[in-house]
């Protein structure tokens, strides 16, 4: 009997092709649709890839392949663990990875335990990483071989005993292979575009989806200060929700100097902004650690991505204590708290965590 | 492996016999009713055939009959039909439904409600019984319209409808039931039972998908709820579906003819069916096991059991059954029917499986002894899985 992998299949392209090469490789495929959210309030035409339209493109392709399909409804886990979160730290004046959260706390966790009860082996999906097992020692995940679809950024909350149960079967593929695939295979989902939004908030607009989920008097909704790092009052926002570290549209203009938002103060409802330079750290202070290897001793160095779209930056592992604190090698702009902050060895993933707060040189030098 | 089709109550495979009268219509018969030639006659004698054949099966008048396109459809006619009859002669419309009615019905009578008019459930308990007296109050409240369904679509209750409709008449309300599980089951005919108003379906008594019929009894007003030509007596225009009015008139035909004898052998199977469930798993709750019980349906409760994982692991072991109505998308979600019936039961699966014409000994037997494995291997989590297995499983073929 052939091992039985339960492959996630969200309705696109990527974990479509990825559940047929499993079955090239002779495994016994089962595919998953986990239903993530309630979907009777979007509208037909959403973008992303996880409405209902991803349940019936996912169908489709399952029978095309000739395997089974199931789907989980996972809404509730989905509901607590992604989107109360998500809502949390923009109401704290942070920036959430709900995809990062999603992967870490729901979607590989929900998809385990459904596999368990239906016998199987693995769990796979259509991730761009790349994962090895060597018997005797600890699986490793690496970045996946097409750079600019590369997705390790977003899986380093994966649970370390949950590893050796996991197939990427993309890693080693670009993008445009894994669409030629589709289409030699004559999958429906072969020229499906890329989803680019969040699942829940299929309109682009998560302000609107805070508005819904928190009173309307909250803070974080209220209008406040634009101010500068001395204090100046520069203009008002409608609440600093609406904001990210980094960002520099929706700030009005007219400062003579492109600003950018470098940090968010909840408690008095600031945004403060300033220039390139002013809004460099030199180092961060990283929370809710997940190590996937060895962890680097203090004092070693180590490569650090910071959003999903930087390149991974040298740095210093200053102390691993419950939190890391890091020191850049160069200072970081947008180093923004409620992000990811994933560690690297070359390609290799060693864990990640959440950026509780960028912190300035004389701040490193206290720590 | 073949799959054992355990979900009649969900849809029947097409029987020969009205593949056969659908597809004579569709290659020869196939002009349109309303034609003045040669070919509008003949397609109008097969479509007023198979109207007479239906009145006859189930004891109307052939002016009683139209065809329409399915059960959601026939309810919806009859519920919201009615209410703009009701409406147009300057009165309130008030629809009360049971709490176990199907979707069809719920949905209609709600949207009554959301069209001005009001709307309510009546109680349904787990013996069986309707509360009479929740029914006699809405009465007294102006209910227009009461509808009970036959036999409930989950669970294979038979429902009171008798002592309903004699209640629902004296009041000078119209009585309308959903019969879509009941045909061929048990015996139905409106020469017997004075309903105003009863829909079927095709597609439940192996005709096709998307025929239908809704019984108007002389006297009682509905208005159309689309607009057209003057087909069906202007209730339902549009061309009609020749071949599929043959076809359903042949099932409903069939049915009629071996209810008694299917019963009686569906019912030896569904009860061996539960025995085995019940001596396999102890703690086996079998919903609606009332006395006045409809005999293609078994719906069982399997606590400490995920009911995805459930219906999944049947469907890989060769089982096809469903949660409970094939129509609500997740298995997750409380079926309407079981909490009305027994209120809330977390943690406990629901499992419907519906017996029908291919249904044999053998296949009850396998599927009591795959389900009761499958239970026992969700329960015990697996004995397939250990994550060192695996690794090394996982090791062998990597991407």
């Amino acid at each position: 009997m052939s091992p039985r992998i339960l492959v996630a299949m969200s309705g696109g392209v990527d974990s479509s092709v990825a559940a047929a090469l499993l079955v090239e490789q002779g495994y016994d495929v089962v595919g998953a649709t986990m239903k993530t959210f309630c979907y009777s309030g979007s509208t037909a035409n959403s973008k992303t890839c996880c409405g209902l339209d991803g349940i019936t493109d996912a169908r489709r392709v399952a029978d095309t392949l000739g395997i089974p399909h199931y789907v989980f409804d996972v809404e509730e886990d989905f509901t607590r663990d992604v989107i109360d979160d998500f809502v949390t730290e923009y109401a704290r004046g942070r920036t959430p990875n709900p995809c990062v959260r999603c992967n870490s706390n729901t979607k590989f966790k929900d998809l385990m335990e459904r596999g368990r009860l239906l016998g199987c082996d693995g769990i796979a999906s259509g991730h761009y990483v790349r994962i090895e097992h060597t018997s005797g020692t600890a699986s490793a995940l690496y970045r996946g071989v097409d750079a600019s679809k590369d997705q390790s950024y977003f899986l380093w909350g994966l649970p370390t005993s949950m590893l050796p149960l996991l197939h990427f079967p993309l890693g080693g593929l670009t993008k445009i292979e894994v669409r030629e695939r589709a289409r030699a295979l004559g999958l429906v989902t072969a020229e499906k575009p890329e989803s680019q939004e969040i699942c829940f908030v299929p309109t682009g607009n998560y302000r609107d989806l805070l508005e819904k989920r928190l009173e309307s008097s909250h803070p974080a909704l209220e209008s406040g200060r634009i101010v500068n790092r001395d204090g100046d009052v520069l203009g008002e926002h409608s609440g600093y929700a609406s904001f990210t570290v980094g960002q520099r549209k929706g700030l009005g203009g007219g400062f003579g100097e492109p600003l950018y938002v470098i940090e968010i103060r909840a408690d008095s409802r600031e945004v403060v902004v300033g220039t390139v330079e002013e809004g460099g750290s030199q180092g961060a202070e990283i929370a809710e650690i997940n190590w996937l290897a060895t962890p680097p001793p203090e004092g070693s160095p180590v490569h650090v991505q910071i959003r999903y779209r930087a390149v991974a930056v040298p740095a210093t592992v200053e102390s691993t204590a419950a939190t890391v604190t890091l020191a850049f090698n160069e200072p970081q702009r947008a180093v923004t708290p409620g992000q990811s902050a994933v560690f690297f060895s070359g390609e290799r993933v060693l864990g990640g965590g959440r950026i509780e707060r960028a912190l300035t040189s004389s701040m490193l030098q206290s720590g | 492996m073949p799959s054992i089709y355990l979900d009649h109550a969900a849809t029947t495979p097409i029987r020969p016999e009205v593949r056969e009268g659908m597809i004579a219509i569709l290659d020869g018969d196939f002009g349109n009713p309303s034609s003045a030639h040669v070919w509008g006659r003949r397609a109008a004698a097969r479509l007023e055939d198979a109207r007479d054949r239906v009145a006859g099966a189930i004891g109307a008048h052939r002016n009683e009959i139209y065809f329409v396109r399915g059960g959601t459809e026939s309810d919806n006619t009859a519920i919201l039909g009615h209410a703009e009859a009701v409406r147009r002669t300057g009165g309130s419309p008030f629809a009360v439904v049971s709490a176990i009615e199907h979707k069809a019905v719920l949905g209609a009578a709600s949207e009554v409600g959301a069209r001005g008019g009001r709307w309510d459930t009546l109680p349904v308990y787990a013996d069986g019984t309707l509360d009479m007296d929740a029914l006699d109050a809405a009465l007294a409240d102006g209910a227009s319209i009461v509808s009970v369904m036959t036999v409930n679509n989950e669970v294979g209750i038979r429902l009171p409808i008798e002592a309903a409709v004699e209640r629902t008449r004296a009041h000078g309300a119209v009585f309308h039931t959903d019969a879509v599980q009941a045909l061929g089951k048990i015996p139905i005919d409106v020469g017997e039972l004075p309903v105003d108003l009863l829909s079927l379906t095709g597609h439940k008594i192996y005709g096709a998908k998307g025929t239908g019929v809704l019984f108007v009894r002389t006297g009682v007003d509905v208005a159309p709820l689309i607009f057209g030509g003057g087909q069906e007596r202007a209730l339902r225009p549009g061309t009609e579906d020749v071949a599929g009015a043959v076809g359903m008139s042949i099932a409903v035909e069939l049915a009629v003819q071996e209810q008694e004898s299917e019963s009686d052998r569906i019912r030896v199977l569904r009860d061996l069916l539960q025995s085995r469930l019940e001596s396999g798993i102890a703690d086996l709750r079998v919903h609606g096991d009332v006395p006045n019980r409809a005999p293609h349906i078994l719906n069982v409760g399997i606590p400490n059991v995920d009911p995805e994982a459930l219906l999944a692991g049947l469907d890989l072991e060769g089982i096809a059954a469903s949660a409970g109505s094939a129509c609500d998308s997740g298995a997750r979600k409380a079926s309407h029917v079981l909490e009305a019936l027994y209120g809330p039961a977390e943690g406990v699966a629901a499992l419907r499986l519906s017996l029908g014409h291919s249904t044999t000994e053998d296949e009850v037997i396998r599927a009591a002894e795959v389900t009761v494995n499958v239970v026992e291997r969700i329960r015990g989590m697996g004995a397939r899985v250990h994550s060192g297995d695996a690794s090394v499983r996982s090791g062998e073929a990597r991407a």
